[in-house]
């Protein structure tokens, strides 16, 4: 029977990702930490994770590469290489382009990716032998004297074939270890011709070697197949007792490792996804339960509610439960910016250091998988921007490594991701003379501090001086506010001249559930997520000013003109409150724009379910989903930002109307007023 | 690509199971293959600035589906929604969608043989959607391609009036 390897492929791949970020994240830490040896252990057994794979897999290219790579990682664990500046910048370069050689392999295109320099690069590195070790004993170790004998017994269990394992594999991978003295293969567990399974292991080996580097070494060639066989390891120091005494201790420093790796399983996505479905589903029954129970009278009522207050609780911790599945430590995405920022630094001629804190902050996966690129792009622009080059930090007095923060913590029900740096602040008076020669505003603004930074997210705007290939082309900071925008986040931009500048980005738990208002308009009920709302108001007598015949509506608040638009005539909707001063005025406001909607009534703020409606429907105009409330009907949830658009689309006139009751008043045409 | 013109052609070989439904005074029939299930009514909500035939979503177990009313979709008077007003869920490709009809009245099995090529009808009538028109006693059904009602016309011209 041949056993299909493909579904494993996968993971083999995910794995190698992970493994590749351990090796990534190990060699930066290298550079400071010089030579720990459980750093390079933990390098090392990333490496050795992936050729074992490569290998089972018959990846041939892969296979090569973290060979040699972890050869020379080998040498750096045994002290016979030392660590420095230029080696773990080739292996650096060497996980890169394994990482490359990997995605390509996924992608099947495995000879696309050239390795032969890189591995002759690091062979190079091995040649560079101490004159003393000879090439016959190039394995030899240092430590364990060339007398040291060890014995393996390795017994595969039955079932060990079924797991797609190669005993030829292993055996190869022992005799290369060393010397091999003797190799035995025990044939007494072999039944009859009749009795024989043929998928079944029934052999066990037993070697002799000399010169094993350590106890360890030999684990790591059966570290795959450590559940499927019975491995006894005795070493035998005829000469030095060193390499005995270094046995125990490194293989004692593997166990733990191990036991952390079995408290986590890997789930399809989709699976927690249907959980969570299921559970949503599980809440609004319940809620409709409590309903019914409500209008219920008679006996065994009290009986009846107190049954539901504990169904209640539970529903409400089962959905806590299993939403935090999908959760993960925003590390996953922090762990890539050492490297981003370790290259940038040195690429400009910086000193820069990256502190992170918070790392183990949670957030939903998919808010996760969307946070790369905007981080990217603010960590890049502080590095390049931010922090000055270090002759200018002395002489304003500053240490001469500039510092990046890149924190996580929560603050009320959201998440906050602050990027904060030590450099130069931003340069506000740039910013406004790049914003008039732009036409962007007047020469004569009075801008605040709100409005500067407004700037900086529009698209095409630069300010740097010279266009680097870091930053500066006036692509970046639109798209940062958009990707956050996309994941209902909001950022804020704070900066002190000659201090520095922090940008905090605050994010939503998930992407599933939004923070909603409900609305009526009419018999239909509106949700508009709470963080688009600036406040809800019964507009006072006279407060709502008509342009063009009654065509146009300005809600004045507080001697501010908001353009007030008619949500039952923007969507349709028959029945409404026609009388403004019936209903209540809701402001609603994002970066772009900022007007009310007239709505009969506010119904309360609560925790919606975010659903599609294009997984059977298509995406409707101005709305940006629909969840399910608690009896059960479906409500749309708005997207205000798209509302406006319509709303302009449809309402030309009235909007020409508005800006020019602006422009009479004498208010400035900053970012707010001049929409898009 | 094969399915698709076997649809269209009318009914595979062992795919002649019908759900017949009632619109007024007209009786239709769509593969049973493609019903999911029959549900009561319930309220619609309604999707602004959609069709006049797309009534609005439903909650169907926590997805939200869209219900398209046939009376409208076939410019047939509108009647009011009562008790016996049912929602038959279909699912074309990977969509899942309702259908509201006046009353489900049978399911029935229809020989090849007895489907009789539907008829022109004159240039006005639209009948790209029926595969055929099935005799039964004294009724006559008419065949539905659940696929291209839902699936190109209504489907293909919302994506179009985009």
């Amino acid at each position: 029977m041949k056993v299909d390897l493909k579904r494993f492929h996968e993971t083999f791949f995910e794995e190698a990702f992970e493994h590749l970020a351990t090796m990534e994240a190990g060699l930066l830490e290298l550079e400071t930490r010089g030579d720990d040896a459980e750093l390079l252990n933990t390098i090392f057994r990333a490496a050795h994770s992936i050729k074992g794979g490569s290998g089972s897999f018959g990846f041939t290219e892969i296979a090569r590469l973290t060979h040699v790579l972890e050869n020379v990682l080998d040498r750096l664990r045994g002290g016979r290489l030392a660590t420095e500046p230029a080696l773990t910048a080739l292996l650096l370069k060497a996980t890169d382009l394994l990482r490359d050689l990997v995605e390509a392999t996924r992608s099947e295109q495995a000879g696309t990716v050239p390795i032969d320099e890189t591995v002759a690069a690091l062979e190079a590195t091995l040649s560079v032998e101490p004159a003393a070790a000879g090439p016959a004993s190039a394995r030899a170790p240092a430590g364990a004297g060339p007398g040291a004998v060890c014995e393996i017994s390795f017994r595969p269990h039955a079932g060990f074939f079924r797991q797609g394992q190669d005993v030829f594999l292993l055996l190869q991978e022992v005799a290369e270890l060393g010397e091999v003295l003797e190799a035995k293969c025990d044939r007494s567990r072999l039944p009859a011709l009749e009795a024989l399974d043929p998928e079944a292991c029934y052999l066990s080996w037993t070697y002799r070697l000399r010169g094993v580097t350590s106890e360890a070494a030999v684990r790591d060639i059966f570290m795959f197949v450590e559940d499927a066989c019975d491995l006894m390891i005795t070493t035998v120091a005829e000469t030095t007792a060193s390499s005995s005494a270094a046995a125990p201790a490194s293989a004692g420093a593997l166990a733990p490792k191990r036991q952390a790796d079995a408290s986590s399983i890997r789930v399809p996505t989709e699976k927690v996804d249907a959980l969570i479905n299921l559970v949503g589903e599980l809440v609004i029954a319940q809620a409709m339960v409590s309903q019914v129970a409500s209008g219920m009278t008679g006996e065994g009522l009290i009986q009846i509610q107190e049954a539901l207050g504990m169904v209640v609780r539970s529903t409400r911790d089962l959905q806590e439960r299993v939403m935090s599945i999908r959760m993960l430590p925003v590390g996953s995405v922090f762990n890539r910016f050492p490297r981003t920022v370790h290259d940038l630094a040195l690429s400009l001629g910086k000193h820069v250091r990256l502190e992170i804190s918070g790392a183990d902050t949670e957030l939903d996966k998919s808010v996760i998988e969307r946070l790369g690129d905007p981080l990217t792009h603010l960590i890049r622009n502080s590095v390049d921007h931010g922090i000055e080059s270090p002759e200018e930090r002395v002489r304003c007095g500053k240490p001469e490594e500039g510092v990046v923060h890149l924190r996580a913590f929560h603050e009320g029900g959201s998440v906050v991701i602050e990027i904060a740096d030590d450099g130069k602040g931003l340069d506000r008076e740039r910013i406004r003379q790049k914003a008039v020669a732009q036409g962007l505003v007047r020469a004569d603004a009075v801008l605040a501090d709100e409005d500067i930074h407004a700037l900086l997210f529009r698209p095409g705007f630069s300010t740097a001086t010279v266009v680097t290939d870091v930053s500066g082309r006036g692509v970046g900071m639109d798209v940062v506010k958009r990707n956050v925008d996309a994941l209902n986040g909001a950022i804020i931009v704070s900066s002190v001249a000659g201090q520095g500048s922090r940008f905090r980005i605050r994010l939503p738990l998930t992407l599933a559930i939004l923070d909603g208002l409900s609305i009526q308009v009419g018999r239909e009920i509106f949700i508009f997520p709470l963080l688009a709302i600036a406040q809800s108001v019964r507009p006072a007598p006279g407060a709502i000013k008509t342009v063009l015949g009654g065509r146009g509506e300005i809600f004045v608040l507080r001697g501010e003109q908001v353009p007030l638009l008619r949500l039952d005539r923007l969507l349709g909707i028959a029945g409404a409150v026609t009388d403004p001063y019936q209903g209540i005025v809701v402001v609603l406001e994002s970066d772009s724009c900022r007007f009310g909607v007239l709505v009969d009534d506010v119904l309360g703020q609560s925790q919606v379910v975010i659903k599609s409606l294009e997984q059977n429907y298509r995406k409707v105009d101005a709305v940006m989903g629909a969840t399910i409330m608690g009896d059960g009907r479906v409500a749309l949830i708005m997207d205000v930002v798209e509302l406006h658009r319509i709303a302009v689309r449809r309402q030309d006139e009235t909007e020409a109307a508005a800006a020019e009751a602006d422009a009479e008043t004498g208010a400035e045409a900053v970012v707010t007023a001049s929409v898009p | 690509m094969e399915k698709h013109e076997q649809n269209v052609s009318g009914i595979t070989a062992d795919g002649n199971q019908f759900l017949t439904f009632i619109l007024g005074a007209e009786e239709y029939g769509i593969e049973i293959l493609k019903v999911q299930e029959i549900k009561g009514y319930t309220a619609f909500t309604p999707i602004p600035n959609a069709p006049s035939y797309i009534k609005g979503v439903i909650n169907l177990r926590g997805t939200v589906v869209p219900v398209v009313d046939l009376r409208v979709k076939f410019a047939m008077s509108e009647a009011e929604y009562n008790q016996f007003t049912v929602v038959i869920v279909v699912t074309v490709g990977t969509r899942v969608f309702g259908l509201v009809v006046d009353a489900v009245s049978d399911v029935m099995n229809i020989p090849r043989e007895s489907i009789e090529a539907t008829p022109h009808l004159g240039r006005d009538v639209d009948t790209s959607f029926m595969t055929g028109m099935a005799k039964s006693n004294d009724k006559l059904i008419a065949l539905l391609d659940i696929d291209k009602l839902i699936g190109e016309d209504v489907l293909g011209a919302m994506a179009t009036a985009n």
